[in-house]
C-alpha cells in the first residue's frame, strides 16, 4: 500500500503540499491586497492633497502639502518604502496627529482582539448548540422559532442593537457602563465588565449568522447515507451521532466558525464606534473621516491580513480533516 | 402559483417592503411636514402632532423618516441593481466561455473578496470625493464580487447539463446559450440572491452613513438619521432607535421574502421524486 | 406456516408529501403486499422503478426512508411483529437478526472510519463476540467473498478501494453478525458487467454457506434468476405474480411478467453489405489536456442505414469517442471522415450543415432537455435553426414528429417535468430527427430506463431507421442490446478497439481474452448459468 505518488520533486506528502500551496496563496493575496490599498488607491481619480485640504485647496497650499507629505516621489518607490516599513511593523506617521502609527495600532489592536475574542468565546459554543437543537427538532416548533428569530437577528444593523442595549441596560436600568472605557493597566474582571455591552452586541449579530450555517452543516451530515446505514445496523441514535456524525462534522463546523470569526472582525468596527471603544475600528473610522491616509492604509492592511489568515485557517482545517487526503491511495 | 399557498410571514414581508417603497415614491405627499422644517423643540416625545417625536434639531421625525426612505431605498436599489448586473454578466460570461477569461476573472474576484467589504469601502472612500454617484458605484463594485461568485456557481451547475451541450452541438452562439438555455433555469436562485443583495445594500449604506461616510447632509438617509440622533441615547431619548428600527424592519421583511423564495425552489426540486 | 422466518401480511406503505402550498397528503406506495419467507430461502423482488420493492425491503427492518411511513399490515419475524416494537427492541433486531446491503456502498460507508471497524461495529455493539473474534471473523468473510489481501483489507478506508470491493465489504458487514435475514437492495446495479458476476457469485456462495434467508431486490430478471428460489413480481406497489424461479422464467402467467421475461426479443437481421461508410473513424487518438491517452489509434466505420454498436465498460473510451466524433474533443491524431470528406476536428470549425447531419442522444433524458422549454419549443428549435421553418409550417412539422415518436399532439405544450423518463427520451429522439440527420450517435440511451420502457425506445429507433435510412452509432455496455439491434460491433477496452466487424463475426469464437470475458459475464436467464460461468472461470485460471 505504498504511496506511489512519490511526493513530487520535494518528496512531500500530498497533504503537506496542499497546505503549503494554501499558505503561499495567502501570502500572494496579502501582497495583492497591499498593492490595491496603496497603488490602487492612488490610481483613483481625485487628488489626495486637494481632498485633504477640502475648501482650502489653493494651488500653493496643495503644492506645499504634497511636498510635505512626500506625495511628489514616484509611486513605486513610495510603495516599496511603505511595504518595507510594514514588514518591520513600522507604518509611518499619521498625517493628522503626527504620531507614530505603529504605537497606536499596537495598543488598539490588542483592545479589538480582546473584544472580538470574548465575543467569539461566547458565541461559538452557543451557535453550535443552537444549531444542534434546530436539527434535533428539524421542521418542528423549536426549529421554526429559531429560524424566524435568527432571520430577524441577521437583519439588524449592529448600531441598532448597540444603541438598543445602551438605552435599556445603561440608561434605563443603569447596570452596564457606557461608554466602554478601557486602559492598559485594567484588571481582567474590570475589563470584562466594561466590554459587556459591546460584546453582547457582537454576539447577538454573529450568533445568528453562525447558527444558521451550523444548522445547515449538521443537517447535511445527518442526512448522509452512512447515517442511515448506522441506523439500520441498530447502533442507536446517540452512538451514531457520536461515532459517525461527529468525525465528519468537525471540518464543516470549523469552517463555519472561521468564516464567522472573519465576519466578527468587521463587526468590531461599528461596535467600537457606537461604544466609543479605543480599538482599531474606531481608529480607522476616525482616520477615514479626516482622510489620514497612512492610518487608513495601515488599518486596512491589518484588517485584511486577519481576514485572509482566518479564511486560510478554515481551508487548511478542511484539508486536514478530509480522510481522502490524510490517507491517499 | 396559488395565492393561498403563500405563508403569512411572506405576506407580512411583502407588505413591509411595499410600505417602504410607497413611502419612498410618494414622500412629498405623504409626509406631514417638510424634510428640513424645524417645527418644534429638540427631541420632543411622541405626541399627536408628531407621532414619532422630533429629532436633534426639532424637525418632525416621521417626515424625516419618510423622506429618508426615499434616499435609502433609491441609493440601495441603485447599488444593488448595478452590482447585480455587473456580477451576473461577468460571471455568466466566465462560466460559459471558460478558459483564460474564467480563470482571470475568478482570480481578480478572489483578490477583491479577500478584503472585507466594509474595510475596502472605508479605504476607497477615504480617497474619493463624497458624491452620491461615487457612493453607489463603490457599493456596487464591491458587492458585485459576491454576486459573481454565486452567479458563476449557478451558471456552471447548469452549464454542465446535457441540454446545454446539446445546444452547443447544434451550433448555437454564446448569447443564445446564456439567455435562452442557462438564464431561464437560473431565475429562482438569482431572484433570491437579488433580494439578499438589496437587504445587504440597505444595511451597508446605513452603516456607512452612520459612520459619517455615506450620504452627506443635508440629504439624509436612515443611517445618517441614527448618527444625528445618537447623542440623545445617553439622555434616554429613543430618537436614534426609530430610523434604526426602520432599517431593521425593512431588512427583516426582505429576508423573510427571500427565505420563502428559497424554500419554494428547494421543495419543488425534492418533491416529485420517489 | 410454522417455520416461516419472515411473514409479511397486508403491508401498506405511504409517503408523506408536502405541496408547495403547504397541504400535506399521503401517497400510497405499497398497497397491501403479503408473502412468507422460510429460513434459508431467497426471495427475489423484481419490478420497475416505482414498484415499491426497495420500500418493502426496508420495511423488513421496520424502516422508512425519509418521508416514507408504514401505514398498515404486519411484518412478523419469527412470529414477532416488528412494527409494534419500541426503538430499543427494533435496534436489537437490526443489530442481530436482519441486515441490509444498500445499492450504493460508496455512500453507505463512513469516509472517516476504516472499513474493518465499520464491518465489526454492530457485532461489538451487541456483544455477539469479542474484538479479537470479530476481527478474525471479518477476515474469514473477506476471504469468502473474494476480496484481495483479506488480512489487511480491514485497515483500508472506503475511498481506497474499488466499487466492487466496497459492495462485497458491505455484504461482509451484513454477514458478520450472522443474521437470519439479509435484504439485498440492488447490490450490483451500479457495477460493470465483469465485476457484477464476481460479486453475484460471492453473494450466492455466502448465502449458501451460511444458510441465511434473503430478500434480493433488483430490476434485472436475469440476475435474480441466478440467486433466488422464489420470485415476486411487483408493479405500482401491488403484487403481479409470485412463484418459484423456474415457474416464473419458463411459464409466466401474467402479461406483465411475460413482457419482462421476453425483453430484448427485438431481433434484427444483421445487414451483410458493410462496404459503404457514411462515417469513418481513422486512427484516432485523443487525450484530455496533457493527460494519458483516452483513445488510442481507433479505427472503425458505419455503413449507411446500419447500426454500429460500440460496447465496452467504464473507462473503455466509448463515450469519449462520441465526443471526438461530434467535435467537442479534438483528436490529437487521426481523422474523422463523413461521406468521403474529412470533418474539421473542432466543433467551432464545422459548418451548420455538417452539424445538422450528425445528431446525439444522451443517456439521461432528464438533463438532456431544457426544463424551461415546452416539448414544442424543444423539437421546434432545430427546425428553425436548420430548415428555417416558422409559424404554421413549423407547428405542423412538430406534430408530424410527435406522431413519429408515438406521442400524441397533446404533448406539444407540456413541460419535461410532466413527462416520464421514457417520454423525455422520445422527445430527445424527436429533437434529433427534426434536424433530418444522416447519423445519430446514441450514448447509452436506454441504460437509465426500466427494461420495458427501454424496449419501447429500442423498437422506436429500429422503426425510424427502417423508415428513414439513418445510421446509428449505439454506445452501450449491454451485450443483450448488441445482439438484438447491431449490424456491426466494436468492442473497446481502455481506449483501444479489441474487435471490430459484422455482428455475427464479432460475437462468434474464436475470441480475444477480453471479449471472451465480457460475453461470459452477461447473465442469462436460465437457472444454473451462474454456476457454469464461475466454474468455467475457475477452470481457466486453474489451468494456467
Amino acid at each position: 500500500m505504498r504511496n506511489e505518488d512519490g511526493g513530487g520533486s520535494l518528496g512531500l506528502s500530498p497533504i503537506l503540499r496542499l497546505i503549503l500551496a494554501r499558505l503561499g496563496l495567502s501570502f500572494l493575496l496579502l501582497f495583492g491586497v497591499s498593492l490595491m490599498i496603496f497603488v490602487g488607491i492612488e490610481a483613483l481619480p481625485g487628488d489626495f492633497a486637494s481632498t485633504y485640504l477640502g475648501q482650502n485647496a489653493t494651488p500653493q497650499a496643495v503644492a506645499n502639502i504634497r511636498a510635505q507629505l512626500g506625495l511628489e516621489d514616484p509611486i513605486w518607490s513610495r510603495y516599496l518604502q511603505w511595504l518595507g516599513g510594514a514588514l518591520t511593523l513600522d507604518f509611518g506617521t499619521s498625517w493628522a496627529s503626527g504620531q507614530e502609527v505603529s504605537a497606536q495600532i499596537a495598543r488598539r489592536l490588542s483592545n479589538s482582539l480582546f473584544l472580538a475574542g470574548v465575543a467569539a468565546i461566547i458565541s461559538v459554543p452557543l451557535a453550535i448548540i443552537l444549531g444542534m437543537i434546530a436539527v434535533r427538532y428539524v421542521d418542528k416548533f423549536p426549529d421554526r422559532v429559531i429560524n424566524v428569530v435568527s432571520l430577524a437577528a441577521i437583519s439588524l444593523p449592529e448600531f441598532f442593537v448597540g444603541y438598543l442595549l445602551i438605552l435599556f441596560f445603561s440608561v434605563k436600568f443603569g447596570i452596564a457602563p457606557f461608554p466602554a472605557i478601557v486602559y492598559p493597566d485594567m484588571g481582567l474582571w474590570e475589563r470584562l465588565g466594561m466590554v459587556a455591552l459591546p460584546v453582547a452586541t457582537l454576539v447577538l449579530v454573529v450568533i445568528a449568522h453562525m447558527m444558521r450555517m451550523t444548522r445547515a452543516a449538521i443537517l447535511s451530515i445527518m442526512s448522509s447515507a452512512y447515517m442511515e446505514t448506522a441506523e439500520l445496523k441498530g447502533i442507536g441514535a446517540f452512538r451514531a451521532i457520536l461515532g459517525h456524525a461527529a468525525p465528519n462534522a468537525v471540518a464543516p463546523i470549523v469552517t463555519v466558525v472561521a468564516l464567522n470569526l472573519a465576519y466578527l472582525v468587521v463587526g468590531v468596527v461599528v461596535v467600537e464606534v457606537v461604544f466609543v471603544y479605543p480599538g482599531m475600528g474606531q481608529y480607522m473610522v476616525d482616520a477615514v473621516t479626516v482622510r489620514d491616509m497612512p492610518v487608513v492604509q495601515a488599518c486596512g492592511l491589518i484588517f485584511a491580513a486577519v481576514y485572509i489568515f482566518l479564511n486560510m485557517a478554515a481551508d487548511i482545517i478542511s484539508i486536514l480533516a478530509n480522510p481522502r487526503l490524510r490517507h491517499p491511495r | 402559483m396559488r395565492l393561498r399557498s403563500i405563508p403569512i410571514s411572506a405576506w407580512i414581508g411583502m407588505f413591509g417592503i411595499a410600505l417602504a417603497f410607497i413611502a419612498a415614491l410618494f414622500a412629498p405627499w405623504l409626509a406631514p411636514y417638510g424634510e428640513r422644517e424645524i417645527i418644534g423643540a429638540v427631541w420632543e416625545p411622541m405626541s399627536w402632532q408628531h407621532p414619532l417625536g422630533t429629532d436633534n434639531l426639532g424637525r418632525d421625525l416621521l417626515s424625516r423618516l419618510i423622506f429618508g426612505a426615499q434616499t435609502t431605498l433609491f441609493v440601495a436599489l441603485g447599488a444593488s441593481v448595478l452590482s447585480f448586473t455587473i456580477g451576473i454578466v461577468l460571471s455568466f460570461i466566465a462560466a460559459v466561455t471558460g478558459g483564460w477569461i474564467d480563470q482571470g476573472l475568478s482570480r481578480v474576484n478572489d483578490l477583491m473578496m479577500s478584503i472585507p467589504t466594509l474595510i475596502f469601502a472605508l479605504v476607497v472612500l477615504a480617497a474619493l470625493p463624497q458624491e452620491i454617484w461615487i457612493l453607489i458605484l463603490v457599493m456596487a463594485v464591491l458587492d458585485s464580487t459576491r454576486v459573481f461568485r454565486l452567479g458563476r456557481a449557478v451558471a456552471l451547475d447548469i452549464a454542465v447539463m446535457d441540454f446545454v451541450e446539446a445546444a452547443r452541438l447544434r451550433g448555437e452562439g454564446t448569447s443564445w446559450i446564456i439567455f435562452r438555455e442557462i438564464l431561464p433555469n437560473a431565475l429562482s436562485p438569482l431572484l433570491a440572491e437579488f433580494g439578499l443583495r438589496f437587504a445587504f445594500a440597505v444595511l451597508f449604506l446605513s452603516t456607512l452613513s452612520f459612520l459619517g461616510l455615506g450620504i452627506q447632509p443635508p440629504e439624509a438617509d436612515w443611517g445618517g438619521m441614527v448618527r444625528d440622533n445618537n447623542d440623545g441615547i445617553i439622555f434616554g431619548v429613543p430618537a436614534a432607535l426609530i430610523p434604526g428600527g426602520a432599517i431593521a424592519a425593512l431588512a427583516v421583511c426582505v429576508n423573510i421574502v427571500v427565505d420563502w423564495l428559497l424554500r419554494r425552489t428547494s421543495s419543488l426540486k425534492g418533491g416529485r421524486d420517489g | 406456516m410454522a417455520d416461516a422466518l419472515l411473514e409479511v401480511a397486508n403491508l401498506r406503505i405511504g409517503a408523506r408529501t408536502v405541496e408547495p402550498d403547504g397541504t400535506r397528503a399521503m401517497l400510497e406506495i405499497v398497497k397491501g403486499i403479503s408473502f412468507s419467507l422460510p429460513m434459508g430461502r431467497v426471495l427475489g423482488l423484481i419490478g420497475e422503478s416505482g414498484a415499491g420493492k426497495s420500500t418493502i425491503g426496508l420495511a423488513a427492518l421496520a424502516y422508512g426512508r425519509g418521508s416514507v411511513e408504514i401505514t398498515g399490515g404486519t411484518v412478523r419475524l419469527s412470529g414477532e411483529d416488528l412494527l409494534a416494537l419500541g426503538p430499543r427492541a427494533i435496534n436489537a433486531v437490526r443489530g442481530r437478526r436482519v441486515a441490509y446491503v444498500a445499492q450504493s456502498a460508496a455512500a453507505a460507508f463512513n469516509p472517516a472510519h476504516r472499513l474493518g471497524d465499520q464491518v465489526i461495529e454492530a457485532s461489538l455493539r451487541f456483544g455477539l463476540m469479542s474484538r479479537r473474534e470479530a476481527r478474525a471473523r471479518a477476515v474469514e468473510l473477506f476471504a469468502l467473498l473474494g476480496l484481495p489481501e483479506p488480512e489487511s483489507f480491514g485497515y483500508r478506508y472506503p475511498h481506497q478501494v474499488s466499487g466492487g470491493q466496497l459492495q462485497r465489504a458491505m455484504t461482509a458487514m451484513a454477514l458478520h453478525r450472522k443474521p437470519d435475514l439479509i435484504v439485498f437492495d440492488e447490490p450490483t446495479t451500479a457495477l460493470d458487467v465483469t465485476t457484477q458476476i464476481d460479486v453475484l457469485a460471492a453473494i450466492k456462495r455466502a448465502i449458501e454457506e451460511t444458510g441465511t434467508a434473503a430478500l434480493y431486490i433488483t430490476h434485472d430478471l436475469a440476475v435474480v434468476a441466478q440467486i433466488a428460489d422464489e420470485i415476486m413480481v411487483l408493479r405500482h406497489g401491488e403484487m403481479v405474480e409470485h412463484g418459484t424461479t423456474a415457474q416464473i422464467i419458463s411459464d409466466p402467467q401474467q402479461d406483465y411478467t411475460r413482457a419482462l421475461v421476453n425483453i430484448r426479443n427485438v431481433r434484427k437481421e444483421a445487414a451483410t453489405d458493410q462496404s459503404s461508410a457514411v462515417l469513418a473513424v481513422k486512427g484516432v487518438t485523443a487525450a484530455y489536456g496533457r493527460g494519458p491517452k483516452v483513445l488510442d489509434n481507433v479505427s472503425l466505420h458505419v455503413p449507411k442505414g446500419q447500426t454500429l454498436a460500440i460496447v465496452g465498460e467504464s473507462g473503455s473510451g466509448k463515450s469519449t469517442l462520441a465526443r471526438v466524433i461530434t467535435g467537442l474533443l479534438p483528436a490529437s491524431a487521426g481523422e474523422i471522415w463523413f461521406n468521403d470528406a474529412p470533418l474539421p476536428p473542432r466543433l467551432a470549425n464545422r459548418s451548420k450543415d455538417q452539424l445538422r447531419r450528425i445528431q446525439l442522444i444522451y443517456q439521461m433524458a432528464d438533463t438532456a432537455v431544457n426544463p424551461r422549454q415546452t416539448v414544442a419549443q424543444i423539437i421546434g428549435r432545430p427546425l428553425r435553426l436548420y430548415h428555417g421553418l416558422t409559424g404554421k409550417t413549423r407547428q405542423a412539422r412538430v406534430q408530424q414528429l410527435l406522431d413519429d415518436i408515438e406521442m400524441g399532439s397533446g404533448f406539444a405544450d407540456r413541460y419535461p417535468a410532466e413527462l416520464s423518463g421514457g417520454q423525455k427520451q422520445r422527445v430527445a429522439i424527436a429533437r434529433a430527427l427534426a434536424a433530418d440527420p444522416e447519423i445519430i450517435i446514441c450514448d447509452e440511451p436506454t441504460s437509465a430506463l426500466d427494461p420495458l420502457v427501454a424496449e419501447g425506445i429500442l423498437r422506436l429507433l429500429m422503426k425510424l431507421q427502417a423508415e428513414r435510412d439513418i445510421s446509428y452509432i449505439f454506445i452501450t455496455h449491454d451485450i443483450a442490446i448488441v445482439r438484438a439491434i447491431a449490424d456491426s460491433v466494436a468492442v473497446m477496452l481502455q481506449g483501444r478497439v479489441q474487435r471490430f466487424g459484422p455482428r455475427e463475426e464479432v460475437l462468434s469464437p474464436p475470441f480475444d481474452a477480453y471479449t471472451d470475458l465480457l460475453l461470459k459475464s452477461v447473465p442469462e436467464m436460465q437457472p444454473g448459468w451462474l454456476e457454469q460461468a464461475i466454474s468455467a472461470r475457475r477452470m481457466e485460471s486453474g489451468g494456467q
